[in-house]
């Protein structure tokens, strides 16, 4: 198995998080993994975007340009990353934001409305955490387990307290799958 | 017979390369008295520059290092940072010093670097033959400014001693002269104090001494001596620039 | 130790801590600041120190004082920096000072951008700056690697009294992956006797220098250092083969770019039936040379796979001297290759040998 994901929004949306905890949790899992980050100027007020590759033999190019999985929080995003994807992936979208359907027919989508479901709960940082609950159900490549255990290390001491409104935010993004 | 003068024991047996009427050797001599009455020999730790110091590491009996043109301040930051405990000072020219290693001597000063510069300003690049130098006088006539330096075409010579006197991280700072007995006794309390100031670790110390090149001067040592007194003096007034008590003064 | 998820510059920089590096002296520059900034976090925690210089210029010339001191010293920065260094880098191999120098590349020439190439092969491997001189340069692939090559560096550099560099690119200082950090096998490593820590009477007087004025003491130098040279060629190659068994072709990569290069390989094998294999090249200096020549007996063609106009090629081309063709795959500017790029000129060769 290997599993080739992009992630791609506003900077600030939290879509390197979003990859990121992927990738712990599937080294919490015993996966191989890698986490390769957009540096650029985009970084500023631009685009944002991360490759994850999960897989159970060493990954090769942390470079991802065909996509089992493509999760994008904002309307550049699609444009740019749509047709990163494979025939037969995942899109997943964020339908509070993009009022734009996805144009290939070839493609599994899933629209999420991310940020209505963080305002409902009271946060909109969290909508990030929306679109990953859809993904790890929908994709079923780890457990929600260990999605919440990599939250607890990426959020370190001072901020466990918002452990429980992520993993709302995550548990009603899986919903909608 | 009783001893009037002996040569310092940390002053190694060999002949040395500066001309004659050059004032580098007493300079060197008075930084090697310095460590020896402080009993700092097997604690010091000197850095040589590119000019015509550049083989000061045959010359001092201690551990030395021969630095990059105008780098001597940053390898002393590093050699200093490792050991602190131990008396580490740069030898430095003034084309080392205040032109191409500008940056280093600013930045070592600004950070209260405890280490000690002793800035030899002779007006002039010696060793590559006279050039112009970033301290060289008005007017005054070098390989590269053979009409006399005009300020209009190339500015003013830098006083370093007054510069880095502004900087909160400098301790110690103070202008000297090696034109007669009486300025070379003054040169020699400033090299000192400069060194305790440094083993107290109250931050960054520099002992500009006023000297001389005849051979690139075009004058005799003791024509040499007065062109010093009578041009460089005025320029560069000597005096104590800087004087804190404790690092946080 | 169990495995942390860590980005490759941090890795860098923990590895050099656990290496017992207890001084670090840089200038920031992207891609590379997470290093000074783990540095400055890190090594005050263990008796270490910290200092941001000046510039790329001064750090390095800390690293000199640093080095000539004795201590395990560190200092890294990305392309234009290095650049910056060179001067001092020379100083420190005619000084034969151990330390570790790293060099997140980025594009270039001039300001470039901050993007992943490899365009500073040749700075790094014949030279840099003025002079004879070599660097042990190691170019991971991985996160894993780079925390691996770094605790090797400070070893081999004070084994062989010769600066090591780590040459990583931009991608492999951002990437996030999983790692360990691993004590390298242990080496019989010499006391520093030579170190300036002040003049006791105990051991010969330290001058730590880099200027002979005459032919002779200058000549000897250069032999030592060759000499030196010629033993770390003789010890210190490290290369991986991947699909070497039976390939037919074999692509040459390093870095970032072997990974890509693995990935085409996988496919090309699978959908093409190309056996292609990859021999890559951890110590860009020394070079595995007699590996690749070795290859030509059983691979009839050649390619290298580079992030720059074509640098490492020429090794290739010079260890198979003519052997066999090497045709070349390359990306400029910061644009990474894709794998269908070195599957087409796989292809094409393929049907070239038909």
């Amino acid at each position: 198995m290997t599993n080739e994901i992009i992630s791609a929004g506003f900077g600030g949306q939290g879509v390197l998080l979003l990859g990121q905890l992927i990738t712990y949790a599937g080294m919490i899992e015993g996966y191989h993994v890698s986490w390769l980050p957009s540096y650029g100027p985009e970084m500023r007020g631009g685009t944002a975007n991360c490759c994850v590759v999960v897989s159970d033999e060493p990954v090769g190019s942390p470079v991802v340009t065909e996509a089992d999985a493509v999760i994008v929080l904002n309307r550049p995003s699609l444009d740019k990353f749509e047709n990163s994807l494979k025939p037969g992936g995942k899109l997943f979208i964020n339908s509070s934001l993009i009022e734009k359907k996805a144009s290939r027919g070839d493609v599994n989508v899933y629209y999420i409305p991310a940020n209505d479901i963080a305002l409902s709960l009271g946060n909109v940082k969290v909508a990030n955490m929306a679109m990953l609950g859809a993904y790890v159900k929908a994709s079923g490549i780890v457990k929600k387990e260990s999605i919440i255990k990599a939250l607890g290390k990426a959020l370190g001491e001072k901020k466990l307290h918002l452990i429980p409104i992520n993993e709302q935010a995550f548990d009603e993004g899986a919903k909608r799958v | 017979m009783a001893v009037v003068f002996k040569k310092s024991g940390l002053i190694a047996r060999l002949p040395f390369h500066y001309c004659p009427g050059c004032t580098h050797g007493i300079a060197h001599r008075l930084v090697a008295e310095c460590i020896e009455e402080l009993d700092m020999k097997e604690k010091a730790v000197g850095v040589a520059p590119v000019g015509c110091a550049v083989f000061a590491y045959n010359y001092f009996d201690i551990d030395m290092y021969e630095a990059a043109h105008g780098r001597a301040p940053a390898v002393a930051t590093g050699a200093k940072r490792v050991h602190p405990g131990n008396l580490v000072f740069t030898y430095q020219g003034d084309g080392d010093l205040a032109s191409i290693g500008a940056a280093e001597i600013v930045h070592a000063a600004a950070r209260g670097e405890n280490i000690t510069a002793i800035f030899i300003n002779n007006a002039i690049y010696g060793m590559t033959g006279g050039q112009m130098a970033p301290t060289t006088l008005v007017g005054q006539k070098t390989t590269t400014s053979p009409l006399g330096r005009d300020p209009k075409h190339c500015g003013y010579p830098v006083r370093v001693s007054e510069m880095l006197s502004t900087l909160d991280g400098a301790a110690y700072i103070e202008r000297v002269s090696l034109h007669d007995v009486p300025h070379i006794n003054k040169a020699k309390k400033a090299i000192k104090k400069a060194f305790e100031t440094q083993m107290s670790g109250k931050g960054f110390s520099l002992v500009e001494i006023l000297s001389t090149c005849p051979t690139n001067w075009g004058l005799s040592p003791v024509e040499a001596i007065g062109w010093l007194k009578d041009n460089m003096i005025p320029y560069y007034p000597l005096g104590v620039y800087k004087e804190a008590k404790s690092h946080d003064e | 130790m169990a495995k942390v998820l860590m980005k490759g510059n941090e890795a860098v920089a923990e590895a050099a801590i656990q290496a017992g590096c207890r001084f670090f002296f840089g200038y920031p520059i992207t891609p590379q600041n997470q290093i000074p900034e783990y540095m400055s976090r890190r090594l005050p925690e263990v008796g270490g120190t910290f200092l941001q210089a000046e510039s790329e210029i001064s750090a390095i010339n800390m690293v000199y004082g640093a080095a000539g001191a004795g201590a395990r010293v560190m200092t890294s920065s990305s392309s234009p920096g290095i650049s910056l260094k060179q001067e001092g880098i020379s100083y420190i191999a005619c000084a034969e000072l151990p330390c570790v120098i790293v060099n997140m590349v980025r594009s270039g020439p001039g300001l470039g951008g901050i993007l992943p190439t490899q365009g500073d092969y040749f700075q790094s491997v014949k030279g840099g700056g003025h002079g004879d001189y070599r660097l042990v340069v190691y170019a991971p692939n991985s996160v894993q690697e780079a925390a691996d090559c770094v605790m090797q560096a400070f070893d081999v550099s004070d084994q062989y009294r010769v600066p090591a560099l780590i040459l990583g690119d931009g991608m492999i200082g951002q990437m996030m992956e999983p790692v360990e950090f691993r004590t390298p096998k242990k080496r019989d490593l010499p006391e520093k006797t030579w170190a300036a820590t002040g003049y006791d009477g105990t051991k010969q007087r330290a001058v730590i220098n880099s200027l002979y004025i005459e032919a002779e003491a200058m000549n000897a130098v250069c032999t030592r250092l060759q000499q030196v040279y010629r033993q770390i060629e003789q010890n210190e190659i490290q290369y991986e083969e991947y699909m070497m068994d039976d390939a037919e072709i074999c692509i040459v990569a390093y870095g970032t770019t072997s990974r890509i290069a693995k990935n085409a390989i996988g496919q090309a094998r699978a959908s093409l039936g190309i056996r292609a294999g990859l021999i890559r090249p951890i110590t860009l200096w020394p070079f595995p040379s007699k590996a690749i020549s070795d290859a030509a007996g059983q691979c009839s063609a050649f390619v290298a796979v580079e992030m720059s106009a074509g640098q490492m090629v020429e090794d290739v081309r010079l260890a198979l001297d003519g052997k066999r063709p090497v045709s070349f795959v390359g990306t400029l500017g910061g644009i990474i290759p894709t794998p269908a790029m070195i599957i087409d000129e796989l292809k094409a060769i393929k049907e070239a040998m038909s």
